[in-house]
């Protein structure tokens, strides 16, 4: 075979391999260049944040506006420090309301970020004051059983009531 | 007496003895490759030549094994998935096992048997017909002539490769997924671009195949150049070749994976 023609298949393969690399991490790895101008910082403080992981969505009206850029725990207060990483683009007033939702009834945690009525805007680096912690399913059940026996054990042999009572 | 009692120990002594000699050989035989790869790129249209004849013409059978091997997993992936209500991940699912593990590994089984064999046969023959002698009489180094080029051949080849599969494989899952079975494709899409991380998923991927193509052509142009030069000892190369190659890259597979993920 010719030298030439074999130069250009060779181009061909390599340059297949580089656009199967860039697929994978553009549309597959979904790899958005994020700069550093293009976000800002918020930081919001949660009871417990159930099971939030770093670089899970934080949505507004179900839209994305950020990442959650790190989660650490304050150890003077004990509470979960959450940054939040949002685009410029999206502002939110100083009365915004951060709660923990999960989206389905098994699928990820997310951070919802609900628009207040104040007129003034959040700077970065400031804080989300209104926030709301994560369902813990246990806790959950904890209070449903402590209401179901308060309520007196109406069903008599009821022993998951019963225990829940002493 | 002691002759006959003591032969199966000598036999166990001389195996073990064996496999020491060819592992510190192929070492050797690394070192020599590497050593010689300045002069064989000097010449690069060998090299450029060798991944005409390793990567371009195994295109063929990777993307159609990766687009099986994409349905299949679509299609098995639908069916568990379905059981817990969350075939939505099946995106997530086909993405993450290709790019993971079957891309690198897959491409690589395939990668050894078709182009690893075919450089063992032929470095093998041109031993059993002397060209490789032929070649030092000439003062032309045979490792770089004839070994390196392939040799890079196969660790450029390798990483094209296995990333093509996971293309073609991923692309067979969407088929299947929401072509067939009719999953919403925003979905598939979007939950694959959440789970699947840029560093963590797909690079490790690539490295993994980059490491399985020093190996698998390792083996292939050592077993070439080490074969017993006849008829019986190039097929015997060939075998072990494919043999060896798929031994060393499961087992390469399972420490790189311990290590990564």
């Amino acid at each position: 075979m010719k030298r030439t023609t074999i130069d250009l298949w060779v181009g061909i393969f390599v340059a297949i391999g580089i656009a199967a690399v860039t697929f994978l991490s553009l549309k597959v790895a979904n790899l958005t260049p994020q700069s550093a101008e293009a976000s800002y910082p918020l930081y919001a403080e949660f009871d417990n944040i159930g099971g939030l992981k770093v670089k899970a969505p934080v949505k507004s009206s179900g839209v994305v506006v950020g990442r959650v850029a790190s989660i650490e725990l304050d150890t003077q207060r004990y509470l979960a420090k959450v940054t939040l990483s949002l685009d410029k683009r999206y502002q939110f007033s100083r009365d915004t309301s951060a709660e923990i939702l999960t989206s389905g009834l098994l699928g990820e945690q997310y951070i919802g970020l609900v628009q207040g009525g104040d007129p003034d805007n959040l700077k970065p680096g400031e804080r989300i004051d209104l926030t709301s912690s994560a369902l813990v399913l246990e806790q959950l059940i904890g209070k449903f059983m402590l209401n179901f026996a308060e309520k007196g054990p109406a069903k008599e042999g009821s022993p998951a009531g019963s225990s829940g009572a002493q | 007496m002691f002759e006959t009692l003591t032969a199966p120990l000598r036999h166990l002594g001389h195996v073990t003895i064996n496999a020491i000699w060819r592992l510190g050989f192929a070492s050797r035989f690394l070192a020599a490759i590497l050593l010689q790869s300045g002069q064989s790129f000097r010449r690069l249209n060998l090299t450029i030549r060798e991944v005409y004849f390793a990567g371009v013409l195994s295109l063929i059978i990777i993307v159609v094994s990766g687009l099986f091997v994409g349905m299949v997993l679509g299609l098995q992936g639908y069916n568990t998935l379905s059981r817990f209500g969350s075939a939505d991940a099946l995106g997530a699912l086909v993405a993450l096992s290709l790019l993971r593990e079957l891309g690198p590994v897959l491409a690589a089984l395939l990668f050894a048997s078709r182009s690893g064999s075919a450089m063992t046969a032929e470095i093998g023959l041109m031993k059993a017909t002397e060209q490789l002698d032929a070649m030092s009489v000439m003062a032309v180094n045979p490792i770089a002539r004839v070994v390196a080029p392939r040799f890079w051949a196969g660790v450029i080849s390798m990483p094209v490769l296995a990333a093509l599969f996971n293309v073609t494989g991923i692309f067979g899952g969407y088929f299947v997924g929401v072509q067939l079975i009719g999953l919403d494709e925003g979905t598939f899409w979007s939950q694959m671009q959440n789970s699947v991380d840029l560093h963590n998923d797909v690079i490790n991927g690539l490295i993994k195949s980059l490491f399985f193509g020093i190996a698998v052509t390792l083996i292939a142009v050592f077993e070439g150049y080490d074969a017993t030069p006849t008829a019986a000892g190039v097929s015997s190369a060939t075998t072990r070749t494919v043999v060896t190659s798929a031994l060393v890259i499961l087992a390469l597979d399972f420490v790189l994976t311990a290590f990564m993920f």
